[in-house]
């Protein structure tokens, strides 16, 4: 891929928001392996309009996220393609963190004990990121957890997966839509780890090209293709 | 999938102060006052009731999936698990069930989501997501779409395989079936008796579910 449009190092337990306009790609690398990304998606104009966990697990019959798969609005379209993967699972059913939990499992350092080494967790910073967007609690919905491996057994029992992304892994979304992007990188919640270490990660946006029309990530269901075309048709009339 | 032990109830239907059948495909919004029992009946079997709770009090306040999923570990819904909220306390807690699999990771039925599953014929189509908005705009508190969010498919059959691969399958519910909650907190429930005619969760053919309240 060509320079990067943009590059942030983003440390653990950190909070970012922009709008990521379609047809450019966001790359997030995990720096020192265990990173935990967590992202929520708005319509960057219709901010009614979200990432839907449940429409993109059964519009393509999954149950984690990987390349060559799509990122599935409420509203029948795509917020953005996953086209490139190394870790090869993501969580999206587990949620994030909050203060009842951060304190049952690392105990409490505050800002005055630790200044900003002070312990967060992710609805928090969801909650921030979004008020700064004008939004709010209404709008806090299953997110994803990027780079972070959770399994079910037979009888739907989970287990986190220790030691799944390594220094280096990164997966790439190519915008399909005009994107509000709301992440932080607090610790995956079933995370069993007891110590208290969010791992920072590196963020770069690129410039990229339309998908062809053989792209994998939009012929690997049909659903995929209905929803591109529903896309197409929202800028084809508002623009 | 393990054994799934049915755990039945003791109440007498005759002695339930709320006594009420869903039409299929019709919506309903009731609240469940702290300490009440709440049944919900699937009368003819395989029909998935689509359901959200709301804090009564303050609407703000509603379930999560992922926080029921992340607080008890495990994908499935039946006794013993507590539906939490958004603010991680719990709604409900489910105290008998005799279908043992409730599903939380499938959401609802669309207009639009039907299109993308399905093809773009299927648009017209009643759905689960449309009543849910009527029904919080019934209920009021300037509620509407920004406030339905992932919901529970009661009787709905999801499998997760360990390799990751998620289905829609064949219910494993049947007639007169039920699952039974113990509200937490005072609640308004809002279910959307699925109208769904595309995939197994109502066997192609949506049935009347009836919803009983104990003091």
């Amino acid at each position: 891929m060509s320079h990067p449009l943009y590059t942030l190092e983003l440390t653990g337990a950190g909070m970012w928001s922009r709008i990521i306009g379609r047809n450019k790609t966001l790359r997030l690398t995990d720096l020192e392996g265990g990173a935990n990304v967590g992202m929520l998606l708005y319509h960057a104009t219709e901010r009614h309009e979200r990432y839907n966990m449940p429409d993109t697990l059964k519009g393509q019959h999954i149950f984690y996220l990987r390349a060559p798969y799509c990122l599935h609005s409420d509203m029948g379209r795509l917020f953005a393609s996953i086209t490139q993967d190394t870790p090869g699972w993501h969580d999206t059913v587990c949620g994030g963190s909050d203060t009842a939990l951060v304190h049952q499992k690392y105990g409490d350092k505050t800002f005055q004990a630790a200044r900003n080494d002070f312990y967060r967790n992710a609805r928090e910073c969801f909650l921030i990121e979004l008020s700064k967007w004008g939004m709010g609690e209404r709008d806090l919905v299953p997110n994803i957890n990027w780079f972070s491996k959770v399994t079910a057994d037979e009888s739907g029992k989970l287990n986190f997966v220790s030691h799944h992304s390594q220094a280096g892994d990164s997966v790439d979304l190519r915008f399909e839509m005009d994107t509000l992007v709301i992440l932080n990188t607090c610790q995956h919640p079933l995370d069993p780890d007891p110590v208290y270490h969010p791992r920072r990660i590196k963020l770069e946006v690129f410039q990229s090209e339309p998908p062809a029309q053989d792209d994998p990530c939009l012929t690997v269901r049909p659903e995929n293709a209905r929803a591109y075309r529903n896309t197409q048709d929202f800028y084809l009339l508002a623009q | 999938m393990s054994a799934f032990i049915p755990t039945p109830s003791t109440l007498d239907p005759a002695q339930a102060c709320y006594d009420h059948t869903v039409l299929a495909g019709d919506h309903w919004v009731h609240e469940i006052k702290k300490g009440q029992t709440f049944r919900i009946v699937d009368l003819e079997g395989n029909q998935a009731a689509d359901t959200l709770f709301y804090s009564a009090h303050d609407p703000v306040e509603r379930y999560s999936a992922s926080d029921t999923i992340r607080h008890q570990a495990a994908l499935y819904l039946t006794t013993g698990t507590q539906l939490m909220s958004t603010r991680g306390n719990p709604l409900l807690t489910i105290v008998a069930d005799t279908c043992g699999n409730h599903d939380t990771l499938g959401g609802a039925c669309s207009r639009e989501s039907n299109v993308m599953r399905y093809a773009f014929d299927k648009e017209p189509m009643h759905a689960c997501r449309d009543s849910f908005i009527r029904g919080v705009q019934c209920w009021g508190h300037d509620l509407g779409k920004r406030d339905i969010t992932c919901n529970i498919n009661f009787f709905m059959n999801v499998p997760v395989s360990p390799d990751g691969q998620l289905r829609f399958a064949d219910g494993v519910s049947g007639p007169g079936f039920y699952v039974e909650m113990r509200a937490e907190m005072d609640v308004i429930a809002l279910i959307s008796n699925c109208p769904q005619l595309n995939n197994p969760c109502n066997a192609y053919n949506p049935t009347p579910v009836r919803v009983l309240i104990w003091d």
